[in-house]
């Protein structure tokens, strides 16, 4: 991997990232907006969340991964404290496997 | 650099004690996979400086990872900068989500934008307040770039320290972070789209290359009329 490749990487992220903050101050935003867009960031993050926790490319995480993020889903249900929730559901997950549980 | 654009000691007046605490395990987590980052990196066989020039100038794991493994896996580098690119497409919504924070100075709005990361973006939703939102993004931004970068720079030049960091369980640690900080923010209103934003997400990853699926869960916002969303939190 080339500087080139790294540069092209980084720039096509910032693009990403920058263009909310540019065109922000453009524009006037109406608290409704704004309230609409902190939904479509919720939406993301709970897409990220589901994602992430049960698939791997395109297909299926296993099971261990799955089951750590379930601990964890009840954990926060519970409201335990968020070092607890990520010490359980990493700590399921790492069990389940050392057990053989993919 | 980061103090010459916000106030440091007004962000620990805003913050309670307890999401200061929080993002501080945050950043413990993420610089396991930070180290794991840089010494799968480095024992592939690839040159110290490209992990760390791919934490400081991307700083985004999911895409480093991509890019990364895309080359191991002998795909070339076009192919991981595509895979990383595509991951990284979700932090344009997420940067139009959180642009109120970065004010309306330059230097405040063009550095913040590099901090917008899951992470920052997840803290930063739950506040309401706008004082304590801008105080959220930028301590869990900014702690998190010095952390991932030093614990990048350390795997790289210690060379094997921490490789399988699936044996630790970190990969569910991952979404249990986000499902942690997500929870609270889903309200009566944005309930039903986020669940069905899921559903469709997870359903896209069979068929979408990565990345693309998460944007898929935007059509949940869509495609559940607003009125049903109406009841108040």
């Amino acid at each position: 991997m080339s500087w080139t490749a790294v540069l092209v990487l980084a720039a096509g992220t910032y693009g990403f990232r920058v263009v909310g903050p540019l065109l922000r101050h453009r524009i006037s935003v109406p608290a409704r907006v704004q309230q609409l867009l902190t939904d479509a960031a919720t939406v993301l993050l709970v897409g990220l969340v589901a994602t992430s926790a049960l698939t791997e490319g395109h297909d299926f995480a296993g099971w261990a991964r799955p089951a750590g993020v379930l601990v964890a889903l009840a954990l926060v249900l519970c409201r335990a404290s968020l070092p607890v929730v990520v010490v359980a559901a990493a700590g399921t997950t790492a069990l389940l496997r050392l057990l053989g549980v993919a | 650099m980061v103090s010459s654009v916000v106030d440091v000691r007004s962000v620990w007046r805003t913050l309670d004690r307890r999401t200061v605490a929080d993002i501080a395990l945050v950043c413990a987590a993420d610089a396991l996979v930070g180290l794991s980052f840089g010494a799968i990196t480095v024992s592939g066989g690839l040159p110290a400086w490209l992990p760390v020039a791919l934490s400081v100038l991307v700083f985004a794991g999911g895409a480093q990872f991509a890019a990364v493994g895309a080359v191991l896996a002998g795909g070339g580098a076009a192919s991981g900068v595509v895979a990383g690119l595509i991951l990284n497409a979700r932090l344009l919504p997420f940067g139009v989500a959180v642009a109120d924070v970065l004010g309306s100075r330059w230097p405040a709005r063009l550095l913040g934008a590099h901090l917008v990361v899951d992470e920052s973006v997840a803290f930063t939703i739950r506040q309401d307040d706008p004082e304590r939102r801008r105080a959220a993004f930028w301590l869990t931004g900014a702690s998190l770039f010095v952390v991932w970068n030093l614990a990048v720079v350390g795997a790289a030049l210690a060379g094997r320290v921490l490789r399988d960091t699936d044996a630790i369980g970190l990969d569910a640690a991952f979404p249990a972070v986000l499902l942690a900080l997500v929870l609270p923010t889903l309200t009566g209103r944005s309930r039903r789209p986020a669940a069905l934003g899921a559903i469709l997400a997870v359903a896209a990853t069979t068929v979408l290359p990565p990345g693309l699926p998460v944007l898929v869960s935007l059509l949940g916002l869509v495609l559940v009329p607003r009125r049903s969303r109406a009841a108040p939190s």
